[in-house]
């Protein structure tokens, strides 16, 4: 199972300081963090991507090859790439790239993005975003496995003869995850590619998480890939953490009432008691991580929101430090102590996998 | 013969007093609609009352978040699921409350699609009274609901006069809404809902992946 943070990317002003961070010192934070989740041996690290303040991260390439260089093992992913908005073409080579350069350490989740103006930024229609996301992928899908395409959809300029350089990195694509909220229709389109399919869940009830998760794995089965439990399940999460509850608590509660998306609505409590949210000891958040997979069955990939809402940057650094000293290495053990011997790891580049394999202490 | 599932009457009251106006006029409704129901069939009636007042931080947060908190799910789907709807208002500057609209903003759009519905609203004074014809009926006519002819306007001097040679007086404005909603429930055989599939119809929530590429294909 791969543990990892994934990031928005917002601008926002710290709440308990009225400090706002620069959009450069955002930026190098971002990177601050990503090779923090490497030292204190998480597996991946997302970054969002958005065209609109207070969003930083328009350009995701660029800020994960700087990462790739710097790092060594970190799965460099997004969370989520624009597949509605995005030429899929441009898609195909960027990550193509960054796949050569991060040596196979890359894959990518398909998302349409809900910013209604950044559609006709990009000369497209928000009300079209369900038939973009497919006919783009589609596309996208075609321009990794077949060197010369020939294609022709109703979105974008007809190819005659094209070749997507560079070829992906040993003629393997990124693998793709299609993250969605509440769109059945993307996780048809993921079981029906055999890809992943990543479930956000940190700002919805688990009941809701746990219907789209079980239609994923359903229609996955359906189109022949393997077993429903053999399907391939990433899962968002939530967190803040101190030494004791009550501390935490008193800690993150400014940042929640004002966060962006949520804040100045339910109150901490409710809505820790109706979503993922944790914030407590590392022992509450290993134990409510745990309860996911009775929700949605044993899963391959969990990512937690750590750096949004004003968290200082020497805050997360600090939470990330706990995540990955107490909370990762106790989750690593449970979850693969309670899998079935059935279901697979998530899908990595064969590189990766056989560099793993190289590092993993052997059996004696 | 007899038919199990009983039909089922919801008040919608926005008013924000305890005790309300609005909520007496919503259960005067109802109970119109209930008595000539009884009389007319044999199922059972069951009338639920739903109040916004109790719901308002629940509605916010809503708007906020983007789910509904448990006690918000079970009056939203007794909303949706009804086969007859009372809808009651305040009018506050003109027209419907804010947190009548609020709630009215959560329900999906084609979740009222061939509803009966019975629009009524309170006010301090007669001269609201046309907030029924230029805000409500516009409201759920968006909904595609069917809103009944009679729509019911009670300015406070309602609740205690009897009408005059030219306007019937409140009691029989009441009954007729609520004989109104009464055929239009029992006689809805076929009702033009449109009901989009959610999760809760599992494998039957999605268009297989082929129709929907097939679908984007050019020429």
């Amino acid at each position: 199972m791969q543990f990892g943070i994934f990031t928005v990317g917002d601008v926002t002003t710290d709440p308990t300081t009225g400090t706002t961070p620069s959009e450069n010192e955002r930026i190098k934070a971002t990177l601050a963090i990503a090779l923090k989740a490497e030292e204190v041996g998480l597996d991946v690290f997302a970054t969002g991507e958005h065209h609109n303040p207070p969003f930083v991260p328009s350009s995701p390439t660029t800020t994960l090859g700087y990462i790739a260089a710097r790092t060594e093992k970190l799965i460099l992913s997004t969370s989520t790439t624009l597949i509605t908005t995005n030429d899929p073409v441009k898609i195909a080579e960027d990550y193509a790239t960054l796949q050569h350069l991060a040596d196979g350490r890359v894959d990518l989740m398909m998302g349409r993005g809900n910013t209604g103006p950044v559609y006709p930024w990009f000369g497209k229609d928000i009300r079209q975003g369900i038939p973009l996301a497919i006919e783009n992928y589609a596309l996208l899908h075609k321009l990794w496995r077949e060197d010369v395409v020939d294609w022709e959809g109703k979105f974008r300029t007809p190819l005659q003869s094209f070749t997507a350089t560079p070829r992906p990195l040993d003629g393997v694509p990124p693998f793709v995850w299609h993250g969605s909220i509440r769109s059945p229709e993307i996780a048809e389109q993921a079981a029906y590619y055999g890809d992943g399919f990543f479930h956000n869940n940190i700002f919805w009830p688990m009941e809701h998480t746990r219907k789209m998760v079980d239609l994923y794995r359903r229609r996955y089965a359906h189109y022949g890939h393997g077993t429903a439990e053999q399907a391939v399940v990433g899962l968002g999460g939530q967190v803040f953490m101190a030494r004791n509850s009550q501390d935490a608590v008193r800690e993150f509660r400014p940042y929640f009432d004002n966060a962006p998306v949520y804040g100045h609505g339910p109150s901490l409590e409710d809505f820790t008691q109706q979503t993922p949210l944790t914030v407590g000891s590392p022992q509450e958040v290993i134990e409510r991580t745990l309860s996911f997979r009775e929700d949605v069955g044993d899963y391959q990939r969990q990512l937690f929101l750590m750096d949004h809402a004003g968290l200082p940057l020497k805050t997360v650094l600090e939470q990330l430090d706990i995540l990955g000293e107490e909370v990762v290495p106790v989750l690593r053990k449970e979850f693969a102590r309670l899998r079935p011997a059935g279901v697979p790891d998530a899908p990595v580049h064969p590189a990766v996998a056989a560099a793993r394999a190289a590092a993993a202490p052997k059996e004696v | 013969m007899f038919e199990t599932t009983p039909l089922k009457i919801v008040a919608v009251a926005a008013g924000l007093s305890s005790p309300s106006s609005t909520r007496l006029l919503a259960d005067r409704l109802a109970g119109a609609a209930r008595e000539r129901l009884a009389a007319g069939q044999d199922r059972r009636v069951e009338v639920e009352v739903v109040e916004l007042r109790d719901l308002a931080v629940d509605i916010a947060n809503h708007l906020v978040t983007g789910f509904p908190s448990a006690g918000l799910r079970k009056a939203l789907d007794a909303v949706t699921g009804a086969d007859g709807l009372i809808a009651v208002t305040p009018v506050f500057t003109a027209s419907y409350s804010g947190l009548f609209k609020s709630f009215f903003d959560l329900v999906d759009n084609t979740a009222l699609t061939g509803k009966p519905v019975v629009i009524a609203a309170t006010g301090g004074t007669p001269r609201h009274s046309l907030v029924l014809e230029h805000a409500m009926r516009p409201l759920f006519a968006y909904l595609r609901a069917v809103v009944l002819p009679t729509s019911v306007y009670a300015a406070s001097e309602d609740w205690g006069s009897q009408g005059d040679e030219y306007t019937e007086g409140l009691p029989s404005r009441i009954r007729r809404a609520g004989g109104e909603l009464a055929s239009a429930v029992t006689g809805r055989t076929v009702s033009g809902a449109t009901r989009v599939p959610t999760l809760d119809d599992g494998e039957d929530a999605v268009v297989p992946f082929a129709q929907q590429l097939a679908g984007l294909r050019t020429g």
